[in-house]
């Protein structure tokens, strides 16, 4: 018998919002943002003192563009309510929890109630539909699971699609290689650096990954470049998908065959296009940060979330016959946060660590690089005065500190270098801490 | 007698070690005796100049990070188990070398000097002198 999504890239009824009518979509729009705004009002303290400051509520909202008028929600109110301060649902009727990195240590915490998980099974599973994958697909799932959103996330999406999902998470490279060619993987996901690395190893192990077709690549930037390099080498097809903990996690945009742009799940987050500086909403088609509402989430509803994501929204229609709108490709932030291996680093926290081990804060980069397809971060810290010493195993065992201090913050392994004092390029006003060569 | 040493920190790359000394030369000052430790990464310079202090100055007024640590100058006879004698008595008397390096500059007549470093020099120095381990003076390397 045959079914809906049989076909590649064949229709799913679980998709059908992607293709509405824009007029349609916006009445549901209006309908969740004003029911959202009212649930966020009544329920969050803070997002009710903002909106009371201003002399607004729920009834200000009359339209879409409406929202406009509305307080922005910044990552450090979710870090300052830590841990469950902007919840808008009790504890008994949260079902899952979730952390990510914060700016001080702290993880920011996010909630969902069932009818959460299902609204991000559903954006998953539209998500992974975009990508032309189906029942039958046999998808590897190398996300970490855990905290971080990306493999629960990638995982019940997966299912609710009907594919099979082999829960393999993050690590053990040759496992990954043996279970992708034994068990017949046809899909990925994972983050773009990490397959590179797998692609690495298999040419070395010749390992048979010829039914893999697809690869759903996030939880960190990637250039175009890159993509034809992964295309190139493995002849597959590479999608980006976007998301983040905050908002629900993984599916709030993807690519879709197209790949020129990621659609936005719009019934379920609303975009908008800020100036970073001005906080002022942005025409059409310019770029800026990007902003997002979520417009169904119950357990931790968000009005306004500054990304510090920098892209621009694509109003034009796709070829694809998606209606929703697309952003495109994110490459930067408009903070100094950065992402490794899918965890969210400020320059801020590694400050944190060396000021542990050092007591003052020595002058510091952070240098970024792409390493047989993994991400490596490595500091490199000026040696000081107060913690030279002429003995080798002293500063060795200092290196050891620091790279133990910033692993203890940040959870990632990194390479800290000595280098000698004014080795490193100081720039007037706010120093360039981060240099990413991570361009592939 | 102790001996002020100066240390430097040195990345592991070429030309590192020529700014300092370019530096101290200029200045006319002579590098008595050095040793240079590394790793893959870093090294330290660790030397010894008449005037210490002057040469700290200039160095840390040149960026450097510099430091100065109290080493032990001991005469050990120059000929097979000379050494062995000196680091028999600081064996004996529970105390580690850090690090040792030749003084080469300063042997004569049949003795070879040692710069050691000891965690504890003022108990090296009494744990020496008790071995009957002479202990130069600073007078007579310093010229």
């Amino acid at each position: 018998m045959s079914t809906w999504n049989d076909p590649p890239g064949g229709f799913h009824p679980i998709s059908a919002p992607d293709y509405l009518p824009r007029e349609q979509l916006q009445k549901i729009q209006l309908q969740r943002l004003q029911s959202v705004v009212g649930r966020a009002y009544d329920r969050v303290p803070l997002t009710h003192s903002r909106m009371d400051e201003r002399g607004l509520t729920p009834a200000s909202v009359g339209s879409l563009a409406d929202i406009a008028k509305l307080p922005f929600t910044v990552k450090t109110d979710l870090r300052d309510t830590y841990p469950f301060g902007l919840f808008a649902s009790p504890m008994e009727e949260i079902v899952r929890l979730h952390a990510s990195s914060g700016t001080t240590g702290k993880p920011i915490v996010v909630a969902y109630t069932q009818a959460d998980l299902d609204v991000w099974s559903e954006v998953m599973v539209r998500a992974l539909v975009a990508c032309g994958m189906h029942r039958g697909d046999v998808i590897q799932n190398a996300y970490g699971y855990g905290l971080f959103t990306g493999g629960l996330g990638a995982h019940y999406g997966g299912e609710a699609l009907g594919a099979t999902v082999i829960p393999i998470s993050g690590g053990n490279t040759e496992r990954q290689l043996m279970v992708m060619q034994d068990f017949g993987v046809t899909a990925i996901c994972c983050t773009p650096s990490y397959f590179l690395h797998l692609l690495e190893s298999a040419k070395e192990t010749k390992i048979d990954f010829s039914k893999l077709r697809v690869g759903v690549f996030g939880a960190e930037p990637w250039s175009d470049s890159m993509r034809e390099r992964i295309q190139d080498e493995s002849g597959i097809r590479a999608h980006d998908i976007y998301g983040l903990s905050e908002i629900i996690g993984p599916g709030v945009g993807i690519e879709c065959m197209e790949r020129r742009g990621l659609h936005i799940f719009e019934d379920h987050f609303f975009p908008e296009i800020v100036d970073s500086e001005t906080g002022e909403v942005l025409p059409e088609g310019a770029e800026g940060e990007l902003v997002l509402t979520t417009l169904s989430k119950q357990a931790m509803p968000l009005i306004r979330y500054r990304t510090r994501d920098v892209t621009a929204l694509v109003s034009e229609q796709c070829a694809c016959g998606r209606t929703l709108r697309r952003i495109r490709r994110i490459g930067r932030r408009s903070d100094d946060m950065f992402i490794i291996r899918g965890v969210n680093v400020f320059p801020s926290q590694v400050e944190t660590a060396l000021l542990r081990v050092e007591g003052t804060l020595p002058h510091y980069q952070i240098i970024l690089t792409r390493e047989v397809g993994l991400d490596q971060m490595e500091v490199k810290v000026e040696v000081t005065p107060e913690v030279f010493s002429d003995e080798i195993r002293a500063l060795e065992s200092l290196q050891r500190k620091l790279e133990a201090s910033i692993e203890n913050i940040l959870g990632l392994r990194v390479k800290v270098t000595l280098v000698e004092p004014r080795t490193l390029a100081r720039s007037e006003g706010k120093a360039k801490r981060v240099t990413d060569l991570r361009s592939v | 007698m102790k001996l002020q040493q100066l240390s430097l920190f040195l990345e592991n790359k070429p030309g590192v070690l020529r700014a300092p000394c370019e530096l101290l030369a200029k200045n006319g000052i002579d590098l008595l005796t050095m040793s240079l430790a590394d790793t893959t990464q870093f090294g330290v310079l660790r030397f010894i100049v008449a005037d210490p202090e002057a040469a700290r100055k200039l160095l840390t007024d040149a960026g450097m990070v510099v430091r100065m640590t109290e080493v032990v100058p001991v005469e050990v006879d120059n000929h097979p188990g000379g050494l062995a004698r000196a680091l028999a008595a600081i064996e004996e008397a529970g105390l580690a070398v850090e690090y040792m390096y030749d003084f080469g500059a300063a042997s004569r007549g049949g003795k070879a000097a040692i710069v050691f470093r000891f965690e504890d020099p003022d108990a090296a120095i009494a744990a020496l002198g008790k071995a009957g381990v002479r202990i130069y003076s600073g007078e007579e390397l310093l010229k």
